[in-house]
């Protein structure tokens, strides 16, 4: 399969080419520098995203933002989405405490970004 | 009328509020406090929970919420005091006194030896740019479809087209999507993206979510709650090609066409504001037309990048506090020009100095590669940088050293041969 | 009142607008039960709220009718009525620029009609007086008149304040309510139908404006046709640099006032309306050619209109009708039904005096008015916190702290006066309610920052979940519901 990137990486926005099947890269091309490349590959083999939303404080109309602590499967976001709509979390809640350990069993926690 | 002092008064606990409220303490303010409109800290990042903020000022990518957290505990540490609920109503630059309100003072004056305005802005609405068509619920401007998801647990609705491709637009429609909502476009009238290329990928590419560039609404429909929203194509000029109209259902129209310095208490208190930002004219320290004032933030000119904005609120932070002490100079100003493609400076003045450097943040007037900028005072240039890369979305910068400033500096953006 | 399911009134109403309102508490001065019943979710009517907020002096209207006995005789009405109701209203007077030649020529026709119509104080001004009252005029002012008694108002507030008074003075109001039927019986109203149930009745009166055709069918006396004629208006920031003090007019054609501009009460200017002839009646938008000509016709008169300025723009229906004309009619073959027709541009100003006109007439076709000894003739609006004095801020704040808490930034308005504006008898329940009775939404970020607030305050007070809160009538709710 072919793929057509836009690197994130720096302003700048390369287009990257890249060509594989699901396992591995076959060929890639239009990066301007390493990060470039790393970006390049990791899109299209293992696309991740960080993902941020919000969780209902138990007993209140208030909500806690909440972020992934590492990157998620691009593929797991909706799932995630879904055991994030119907956590709820009790008050008091500091910033960083784990809201979700191991989302979706993707090794990354869903964790407080603010307080509650 | 409930009575307070202090030396350095901060209308806005935002991010500008916040850092420059830092910075006054660091520099030695004995008392610095922060009017806040709001219940809790943290201004417009409370609402901004997706991540892309810090990139240069922490070499982190946090959300919005941590980042303002940082400067909130700085600032908690450090001793600042915070007025919470509480909106100011009038701010009289020549004593010093601002007048403002809450439940539980009720009429507040604050008397301060310096004051920082740092407002923020307000979002360009539909009327501003007047969107034909009927005026059904369900039209928002992306701010304020934010607060209701973020903040209030309100969904807005559930077929969205969004206006605008800036930032907020974006990542509105990423925030709908994975909330279930489903995202039908966004419609873009320039034909280049307004916003960073990176939230196209990860708010509209990863949603399949289609961007009309060149694009734009021409009729709202619905009488009670929208019920779709004409598209067409736009010309050259801009203007809307009729024979390309379709028409796209959906029940929420979100806007995200522009954002507007908040500066109704600026003008109020006879401040000088800039025709082109729309924010007061400060010089390299932030300080305004009256000494005694200082602005940071969106509501000098709007920002893109928050670090920024930290990099700025510092500045008028800590030349606040200098006021207060009475350790600010003042000494007669130069301005800075704007040359080719350049289409404003911040800031317009100019205190000379023997010794350090200004930042200068400029944007540029037309997207160009491969430019070189150049600043020049007596028509030598003082500090020049090339730059592979500008556009009118993101914020420039040159540094000039002040011991060469002894009369107006131009900047111009040129075109390497 | 209600028996068995039934309701049970002396008049009905139909049509909750300036005119039914007006009808409403001239008629709640005596002994007789009232009930007033709308389609919409609040009073205020469909025109009554979107209109140029002029008081006219009817210096122009046609000579010898009804419209011109009417206007002319509601003008003087206002100075006292806006003390005893507590309206916003200010006699600005107009000034009627002759910028070309041809035009100057027409004065003293204009002013002849206006002896006609009897409205004699009305006096030319020279070029010179013009620009001293006007600077931003057109510099190639030739002359013109000036109607000193033209005057601005806040229409919302002055229908709430009749429709308030009415209320307190007895009179029933049935909103979200449709007439669906009216029943006679040997050629005397008998009862109204409507979606809320049946109301057995005498009289009736139809004050339905826009849909005041489709009531007169029901009794089989729809001999026109309403026409809806729709106007564009622009609204400008306080804050923009060109302004006027007086309600600057155009010299009038057959089919409209003009164009014109003109200071809103509450600081705003103001600025239409256009004229245009629609096949429906239900077509509010606003349109770029309609907003065009509005520019161009009014840089005529003020060449530095800064448009730019403008915060919102809006669109009003004129329930016109044809065949052209006002008509309040009265029927021998059918007792107790009154028909009022072609009530438009001047409507709003004539309501007062069409409230006694049409007490009159009831009056004269057999209806027993006895004057209430207990009529309170005075109503008090909701307290306006930004202009009251220090002192008595500092009172209501400690009286009621939620006056302390500013909800609407761009027009400074407390949260206790939303919550009077709720509260209050025939209070907001709406988001078009609220924002017409206390203005928040009304300002230059048009309920960017207090949008998201009056939500939850309507969804709190009224004890309703968010998905219910509408921005106006049934079907405009505000957003789908909470996400967790």
């Amino acid at each position: 399969m072919r793929k057509e990137i836009i690197c994130t990486v720096c302003p700048i926005g390369c287009h990257i080419l890249a060509e594989g099947t699901k396992e591995e890269i076959t060929s890639i091309e239009g990066y301007t520098c390493n990060r470039g490349k790393e970006y390049g590959t990791r899109e299209f083999l293992h696309p991740v995203r960080i993902l941020t939303s919000t969780v209902k404080v138990d007993g209140e109309d208030r909500l806690v933002p909440v972020r992934s602590d590492r990157p998620i499967p691009k593929e797991l976001l909706m799932d995630c989405m879904a055991v994030i709509r119907r956590t709820v979390v009790k008050a008091p809640v500091s910033t960083y405490d784990i809201i979700i350990p191991d989302v979706c069993g993707c090794g990354a926690n869903i964790v407080a970004t603010g307080c509650a | 009328m409930y009575e307070m002092k202090c030396d350095v008064a901060i209308i806005g606990g935002g991010p500008a509020g916040l850092s420059a409220a830092v910075a006054a303490r660091k520099e030695g303010a004995g008392n610095v406090l922060i009017i806040e409109r709001d219940e809790s800290i943290g201004g417009i990042l409370q609402q901004c929970i997706h991540p892309g903020f810090g990139l240069s000022y922490f070499n982190q990518e946090l959300t919005g919420p941590e980042y303002a957290g940082r400067f909130a505990k700085e600032a908690l540490d450090l001793g600042v005091e915070v007025l919470f609920k509480s909106m100011v109503l009038e701010v009289s630059a020549q004593t010093g006194e601002i007048i403002c309100i809450n439940t539980e003072c009720g009429m507040t004056r604050v008397t301060a030896k310096s004051i920082i305005l740092a407002m923020g802005c307000r979002e360009r609405t539909r009327a501003n740019i007047q969107i034909p068509g009927t005026r059904p619920a369900g039209i928002y401007t992306a701010g304020s479809a934010q607060r209701l998801v973020n903040r209030q647990n309100t969904m807005v609705g559930r077929n969205v087209v969004i206006l605008g491709s800036g930032d907020i637009g974006m990542i509105m429609a990423r925030r709908m999507s994975l909330e279930g909502a489903k995202v039908l476009a966004v419609v873009e009238i320039m034909d280049y993206l307004a916003g960073l290329t990176r939230n196209k990928v990860q708010c509209l590419d990863d949603f399949n979510i289609p961007l009309k560039l060149s694009h734009t609404i021409t009729r709202i429909v619905g009488d009670q709650r929208v019920e779709g929203v004409y598209v067409a194509r736009v010309d050259e000029t801009r203007k809307p090609v009729k024979e390309t109209e379709e028409y796209i259902a959906c029940d929420t129209l979100l806007l995200s066409v522009g954002l507007i310095p908040e500066n109704e208490l600026t003008r109020k208190a006879d401040i000088t504001i800039s025709d082109i930002t729309s924010g007061p004219e400060v010089n390299q320290y932030m300080q305004t037309s009256v000494p005694s004032v200082f602005a940071c933030g969106n509501v000098v000119h709007v920002n893109d990048l928050v670090d920024n904005v930290t990099v700025e609120s510092m500045l008028a932070g800590q030349y606040a506090a200098l006021y207060a002490a009475g350790k600010l100079e003042q000494k007669q100003e130069v301005r800075t020009r704007t040359g080719t493609n350049v289409r404003y400076i911040c800031p317009q003045r100019i205190m000379p100095c023997d010794d350090g450097q200004a930042r200068l943040f400029f944007r540029v007037l037309a997207p160009d590669m491969d430019v070189r900028i150049e600043a020049r005072c007596n028509g030598k240039v003082v500090a020049s940088k090339k730059e592979r890369r500008v556009n009118p979305g993101e914020m420039c910068s040159i540094k000039i050293p002040l011991s060469e400033v002894d009369s107006d500096i131009v900047v111009d953006v040129i075109k390497e041969a | 009142m209600i028996i068995n399911g039934i309701y049970k009134t002396d008049v009905v109403i139909i049509g909750a607008g300036a005119v039914g309102c007006a009808i409403a508490r001239e008629l709640s001065k005596y002994q007789i039960q009232v009930m007033v019943v709308d389609k919409n979710e609040d009073v205020g009517g469909d025109a009554s709220k979107s209109n140029s907020a002029i008081i006219h002096t009817g210096y122009d209207a046609s000579p010898g009718t009804l419209e011109s006995q009417l206007v002319v005789a509601a003008n003087p009405m206002y100075p006292e009525l806006v003390k005893e109701l507590d309206v916003p209203f200010k006699q600005t007077g107009a000034i009627l620029p002759a910028i070309t030649q041809e035009q100057f020529e027409q004065l003293p026709a204009i002013k002849a009609k206006a002896f006609l119509n009897r409205v004699y104080d009305i006096e030319y001004l020279t070029k010179e007086q013009i620009i001293a009252m006007e600077p931003n005029i057109n510099p190639e002012v030739k002359g013109g008149l000036h109607i000193p008694r033209e005057s601005i108002i806040d229409p919302f507030i002055l229908v709430q304040a009749l429709a308030e008074n009415a209320n307190e003075n007895g009179v029933d109001f049935l909103l979200n309510t449709k007439v669906t039927g009216i029943q006679t019986e040997d050629g005397k109203i008998k009862a109204v139908e409507t979606t809320a149930g049946i109301i057995e009745t005498g009289y009736v009166i139809n004050a339905a404006a826009l849909y005041c055709d489709e009531i007169a069918a029901m009794v089989g006396k729809a001999d026109y046709k309403v026409v809806a004629r729709r106007g564009q208006f622009y609204i400008l920031d306080k804050n923009t640099s060109c302004k006027v003090e007086h309600i600057v007019l155009p010299i009038p054609t057959k089919i409209t006032k003009g164009k014109l501009m003109c200071p809103t009460i509450h600081g705003n200017m103001l600025v239409g309306p256009t004229a245009e002839d629609l096949d429906n009646k239900t077509d509010k938008s606003v349109t770029t050619d309609g907003l065009e000509s509005i520019v161009k016709d009014v840089q005529r008169l003020i060449p530095n209109v800064n448009i730019r300025d403008t915060i919102t723009q809006y669109s009003g229906l004129r329930p016109n009708r044809n065949p052209e004309g006002l008509h309040v009619d009265v029927y021998d073959d059918l007792e107790g039904y009154v028909n009022l027709s072609g009530v438009r541009s001047t409507g709003l100003t004539l309501s007062v005096s069409m409230g006694v006109y049409v007490a009159q007439l009831l009056k004269e076709h057999g209806c027993d008015l006895v004057y209430k000894e207990d009529f309170k003739k005075t109503r008090k609006g909701i307290r306006i916190f930004h202009e009251m004095t220090a002192r008595e801020q500092e009172e209501i704040i400690k009286e009621n702290p939620r006056y302390g808490n500013i909800v609407c930034r761009c027009e400074t308005i407390t949260e206790g006066e939303i919550l009077d504006a709720i509260h209050r008898p025939l209070g907001a329940r709406s988001m078009d309610a609220v924002k017409r009775r206390v203005r928040a939404g009304m300002g230059r970020c048009q309920g960017g920052f207090c949008g998201p607030k009056v939500l939850e305050i309507l969804s709190k007070e009224l004890n309703i979940p968010v998905e219910e809160v509408n921005k106006n009538v049934a079907g405009s709710y505000m957003v789908s519901g909470k996400m967790r």
